[in-house]
């Protein structure tokens, strides 16, 4: 009998907290099935935040630091500094890494810090039980947009790839959605590129993936993914926007926004 | 022969940390301390060290923390407002048992009050500030040369303890320019290992650094941990010095800056024949009490005065030690004011 899948070895064997449906169980094989990949795993240093994947230290079975909300990139910074030759990841959900952390994450980026940011999109603060984040869509209803986010009150989601996309520390940058088997191998390369950035040195390299939160959606998992690909994915296109320092918008895939 | 140099407080505190072994500093502009900033920009890559000037100080003391959890010794320094934009940071890395090392050229608040020298950080020092029960060990520093040797004293206790230290300084001691001598470098290669350090497996069990207990239990026996090592730091790190304290009937207390004022003021009216004494707490927390407590056991002492530039701080830690037995009298000054020796003198002589 031929082994067609197997469960990384650096992943902890145990049930994880995360909601039925969720993606984080998948960004998370994705990462460990990289470093694996890459034959790291031994000089790895994760940076859980905090989120829905504060837990995350429990899961990736490499040497990992929990840090403050919003600080993940600040922290990674003195880890690649004082340890040039540990490769340094963050893994930070939306409400840590673009509304908390926003700073963090733009200097870490035009410092050009040689580190990789896994970025969780799902729209939502997931663990505090389903409040607006700042990449909550126009209309979507959360805990304290309960009658749906509105531009006028509560302002416009932000495209962190579009924005860091402007900074010329970014060595690599993409965005795919977490949705099916194609695009989850898309994801893959897409994080394999941002490590390998990092390992060759060339500087701050992220990967937001457009994840589902289905308990905070109010959505079952089925319809939650149709929801990332026919909503999100439409306010978030995916692609590569940048992969190679200094060369916005010339990635194979990069989209610039158009504002017309 | 020693080697003095002439040399401001901030560059001097700069220049001690790299000799005890830091050659970690991420820092941001705030008056009155970005010399130490400006110092460690060229001074650190000199000798092989890392400078980053960050986009905050909530950042700078985070990447401390993430510097510190990679097993280096790590510096931040800032001024009053800025402490209190690492207090987060602080109690982190308190809680997840990082070794760092924090100076606070104390300025006067509330707000942004002003960049003068005051000593209004004092409960946010030694009380907390941060959130949760932790404690950091505090050095009151009163002069340029003992701000060099606290320093670097500092940078090894914290590795000790596994916990942060805080220079408590203030504007002047900042600015001030004294003649110092440095301790010799220490040995990077001397320094004992992490093995709780995340660095990378290398072959062995994963270490992760955290500070984060789901469970009540789990937190309470983490918080018993800590509570048993501050202990220890209470029983191991007091410091004090007194002035003509054997005789005195009246007791001046004070702390840095103020301290320094109150011994020439001491001096003078020894002069004149009163019989006044001082006594200089140098470890802030712990707060040197069992000495005091025996300066005043011995019935001598009819009155205490404490003098800070501030509205009446460590005056309740001596309350507490006189415990009603003598009068504790209070004076200070505020918002960035210095008291002049002649000041506490006239407050004094209208005690006595």
């Amino acid at each position: 009998m031929r082994t067609v899948f197997e469960k990384p070895a650096t992943l902890a064997d145990k049930p994880t907290h995360y909601c039925p449906g969720c993606t984080h169980g998948i960004a998370h094989r994705l990462v460990a099935e990289v470093l694996e990949k890459l034959n790291v795993c031994d000089r790895v240093v994760g940076v859980a935040s905090v989120g829905c994947s504060v837990l995350a230290y429990d899961y990736f079975d490499y040497d990992m630091i929990q840090a403050a909300h919003g600080r993940a990139t600040a922290v990674a910074t003195g880890v690649k500094r004082a340890r040039p030759d540990c490769v340094v990841f963050t893994y930070q959900g939306d409400g840590d890494l673009a509304a908390i952390g926003l700073a963090e994450t733009i200097h870490a980026a035009a410092r050009g810090e040689n580190i990789t940011v896994i970025f969780i999109n799902n729209a939502i603060f997931g663990m505090t039980g389903g409040q607006m984040a700042p990449t909550t869509m126009l209309g979507q209803k959360t805990s304290t947009t309960t009658a749906g986010r509105e531009s006028q009150r509560e302002g416009f989601p932000l495209r962190m790839c579009e924005m860091l996309m402007t900074v010329r520390g970014v060595a690599y940058l993409a965005r795919v959605p977490l949705t099916n088997p194609g695009n989850v191998a898309r994801a893959r390369t897409a994080i394999r590129r941002a490590f390998q950035a990092q390992i060759e040195g060339k500087g701050f390299a992220l990967v937001e993936l457009l994840s589902t939160c289905p308990n905070g959606w109010g959505l079952t998992p089925r319809k939650a993914l149709r929801w990332v690909d026919e909503v999100m994915a439409d306010y978030y296109p995916p692609g590569e926007f940048c992969v190679e320092p200094g060369d916005p918008d010339g990635g194979r895939a990069g989209r610039p926004v158009s504002w017309s | 022969m020693k080697e003095l140099v002439l040399m401001k407080g901030n560059e001097a505190v700069a220049e001690a940390a790299i000799r005890a072994g830091c050659r970690y500093y991420f820092g941001y502009p705030i008056t009155p301390q970005n010399e130490i900033l400006e110092y460690m920009s060229w001074r650190l890559p000199e000798v092989g060290g890392v400078f980053i000037q960050a986009e905050s100080e909530i950042a700078a003391i985070n990447m401390v923390y993430g510097a510190a959890a990679a097993g280096v010794r790590a510096m931040t320094s800032s001024s009053s407002p800025g402490i209190s934009l690492k207090l987060e940071g602080i109690s982190y890395l308190c809680g997840s048992e990082l070794p760092a090392t924090i100076v606070n050229m104390t300025r006067g608040g509330p707000g942004l009050g002003t960049i003068q020298p005051a000593q209004s950080d004092y409960f946010q020092a030694v009380k907390g500030g941060g959130h949760g029960d932790y404690r950091l060990l505090v050095y009151g520093p009163e002069s340029v040369q003992e701000m060099v040797d606290l320093t670097f004293l500092g940078v090894e206790r914290a590795d000790h303890y596994r916990n942060p230290v805080l220079i408590l300084g203030d504007g002047i001691l900042g600015q001030i320019m004294e003649p110092v001598c440095f301790p010799p470098f220490v040995e990077l290669a001397s320094l004992p290992n992490k093995p709780w350090a995340a660095t990378g497996r290398h072959g062995g069990p994963k270490r992760v650094v955290n500070s984060l207990y789901l469970e009540p239990e789990d937190c309470e026996e983490h918080n018993r941990h800590l509570q048993a090592k501050y202990q220890d730091m209470a029983n191991i790190e007091k410091r004090w010095e007194t002035i003509q304290a054997e005789d005195a009937s009246l007791l001046v207390v004070a702390f840095g800056t103020t301290a320094r004022i109150c011994r020439t003021s001491v001096e003078n009216l020894r002069e004149k024949g009163f019989p006044v004494g001082l006594f200089r707490p140098v470890s802030l927390w712990p707060f040197p009490d069992t000495a005091l407590d025996k300066l005043l056991g011995t019935g001598r002492v009819r009155a205490v005065l404490v003098v800070e530039m501030n509205a009446g701080q460590m005056v309740e830690d001596v309350r507490l030690v006189a415990c009603g037995r003598v009068p504790v009298h209070f004076y200070g000054r505020m918002g960035g004011m210095v008291p002049t020796p002649e000041e506490i003198q006239k407050q004094v002589t209208n005690l006595l």
